[in-house]
């Protein structure tokens, strides 16, 4: 049987080739367009992308160190 | 009773009785028309009061027709049409009904003009949702249904001590905005935020929406905490600890979706995230938004209920639930996987969709308030609705590795129902005057500027980068999280058991200097152990009643 498109290797290179580019775009775009920043900190270069890139990195390791002490066996509360 | 015309609440709880009259093709039509009925009745109907009925010394006004409660009924009427049409084939009679009855109540507690009608609604609403949840049968819906009362039934006694304060203090039963200033209305805010899911008795919406059946869920989502939502808004605008409650739901529902297995769960923390930024903006009271909470109830409605029809799709095609056991389904149910992006990018905001259009007043409140921290965890907390629903969601069900199964897409009359409320949330997103026209104040906002794409564009696709990038720690494991649940689903039994336990002991005790005083000859075979226990509390009870009288007068 034919693998599904999302499958293929050959796809799993161009999608992230094409994702990659639209990362580098929507940065970049910003070279050329004023973005009536409100906040002071708003007018740092690309600060949306840094911004949003950070803190969600922070909730990821936040959510795996809280997990260590949340974390029960999904049976838990049938034994 | 007077009416001027029908009462859209009380049509759908009638329906919903009726609804296991009707079988086979005139069920279907049956639950299609009805919703259609209710919102034909509410554009019909004038602003202002209507239906009043005399009880006791108070005039009970059943309907109080705004902007504000015509918004919350027609998003209400357009879900129960949708998820009927989703499920019209294959729920069961016992389920349609007292969905109908529960979402006939919802819409009662929007129009009720007074405290009295609201709170009778109100619990309405635990009951018949309660009756959703058990409608999906089984020992976990069973068990899981009557924690869930127990916390509503709790949220219901505390809301009415608060109503029972505020009349005898104000002598008004009349539903209006009022401060928490006092003990009866904290009381009152209080009940309320419990239907919200604010801490700290949030679990109880994880834990017991997801135990209902593929379609029960879609219909508990839309109600309980929206009609919440709906009276915080009427009651409580601007009520700044509503800021603060609201930014701890925002990240306690992206910190437990993070942690979650379940995809229903993921999207069950995820209700309690959303509803977050509303309750937020009703904190920060603004016309702005108050109308932003207003318009991302209607949006939110619309795309959580889109994307527990996909799971629900995937459930009731699969069987399964669990992250761990899913995945590479856009495969071979390549309609539900496209109907459940579209909602994940609704929910993530994208631009072009509904939730970019609502919530994005939220934000921009927080914005012309001049608040910078408020703002910054905003925008955070949207990066965050697209790492754990917009993303993880979809990619942990139908990509990530490929689990082998290849289920068909649904029926058709599923399919109908997600691509309906798809439709929908494109349309609302390419022409917001759609919703806007229909919010409480005049909006003066326009979402679609070039700097506001690009930078919700930079934080989306960033967030995304982050995702991916951090893809091994976000690996799936079979567990569950710890929640406020664990007191009263474990510390609280073995609490109970030891007590019991002591209890045997004790009565092992007695038996035996019963015995030893051959008193237990005197009593008749029939009298248990028990009951000379009970008699003998009694007696000390009446004893130290006596006593007290006699020390009081």
């Amino acid at each position: 049987m034919k693998q599904n498109w999302f499958y293929r290797e050959s796809s799993i290179k161009k999608i992230w080739i094409g994702a990659i580019t639209i990362l580098a775009l929507t940065v970049l775009i910003e070279v050329f367009l004023a973005l009536h920043p409100h906040f002071i900190i708003e007018r740092l270069f690309a600060f949306h992308a840094v911004y949003g890139f950070m803190s969600c990195v922070g909730m990821i390791v936040f959510a795996k160190v809280l997990g260590y002490l949340i974390k029960r066996k999904d049976d838990y509360y049938d034994m | 009773m007077t009416c001027s015309l029908l009462h859209p609440g009380l049509l759908l709880i009638l329906a919903g009785l009726l609804i296991p009259f009707f079988h086979g093709v005139r069920r279907t039509l049956f639950v299609l028309l009805v919703p259609c009925l209710a919102l034909a009745s509410i554009w019909n109907m004038s602003f202002g009061y209507d239906c009043s009925i005399q009880y006791l010394d108070y005039e009970l006004i059943l309907i109080n027709l705004d902007s504000l409660s015509r918004l919350f009924v027609t998003v209400f009427a357009i879900t129960v049409f949708t998820v009927s049409l989703f499920c019209c084939k294959q729920a069961s009679s016992r389920e349609l009904s007292v969905a109908f009855i529960y979402a006939g109540g919802a819409m009662s507690v929007v129009l009720a003009g007074d405290l009295i009608s609201l709170f009778i609604f109100w619990e309405l609403m635990a009951l018949a949702s309660t009756l959703v949840i058990w409608s999906a049968q089984g020992t976990s819906s069973w068990q899981a249904g009557m924690r869930y009362i127990v916390i509503h039934l709790l949220g219901g006694v505390i809301l009415m001590c608060g109503i029972t304060g505020y009349v005898n203090e104000t002598g008004s039963i009349m539903f209006t905005e009022m401060s928490a200033d006092n003990i009866s209305t904290w009381l009152i805010l209080c009940g309320f935020l419990l239907n919200a899911g604010a801490p700290p008795l949030s679990a109880w919406l994880a834990d017991a929406y997801p135990e209902a059946s593929y379609s029960g869920m879609v219909f508990l989502s839309a109600f309980t905490t929206k009609t919440a939502v709906y009276v915080l808004l009427r009651g409580f605008p601007g009520t700044e600890l509503l800021i603060y409650i609201g930014l701890f739901m925002i990240f306690y529902g992206i910190i437990y979706a993070l942690l979650e297995n379940d995809m229903r769960r993921i999207l069950a923390y995820s209700i309690i995230n959303q509803v977050g930024f509303m309750v937020c903006g009703i904190g920060i009271g603004t016309e702005m938004a108050l109308n932003g909470a207003a318009a991302h109830a209607f949006t939110h409605i619309i795309y959580k209920a889109l994307l527990l029809m996909s799971a629900g799709s995937v459930l009731y095609m699969t069987g399964k639930r669990k992250c761990t056991d899913l995945g590479g389904l856009v495969q071979s149910m390549p309609v539900t996987a496209i109907c459940g992006i579209i909602g994940a990018l609704a929910i993530s905001s994208f631009p072009l969709t509904s939730g970019f259009v609502s919530k994005s007043m939220i934000t921009q409140a927080s914005i012309d308030e001049n608040v910078l921290w408020i703002w910054l965890l905003l925008q955070a907390a949207s990066a965050g609705v697209f790492l754990h629903a917009g993303i993880k969601f979809p990619w942990f069900v139908f990509f990530q590795k490929d689990s082998g199964l290849r289920p068909d897409d649904p029926p058709l009359n599923m399919q109908m129902g997600m691509i309906f409320f798809a439709v929908i949330c494109i349309l609302l997103g390419v022409f917001p005057g759609l919703l806007y026209f229909m919010l409480p104040y005049e909006v003066n906002y326009v979402p679609y500027t070039a700097a506001h794409i690009v930078s919700q564009l930079q934080l989306l696709f960033f967030s995304g980068l982050a995702f991916f990038a951090m893809l091994p720690l976000m690996k799936r494991t079979l567990t569950i999280s710890l929640d406020f649940d664990w007191f009263y689903r474990r510390l609280g039994p073995m609490v109970s058991d030891r007590v019991f336990d002591n209890y045997g002991q004790l009565q092992k005790v007695i038996n035996q200097r019963l015995a030893d005083l051959k008193l237990y000859h005197y009593l008749d075979n029939k009298l248990n152990i028990q009951l000379s226990l009970g008699m003998g509390m009694g007696m000390i009870m009446l004893v130290f009643a006596v006593s007290l009288s006699y020390f009081l007068f």
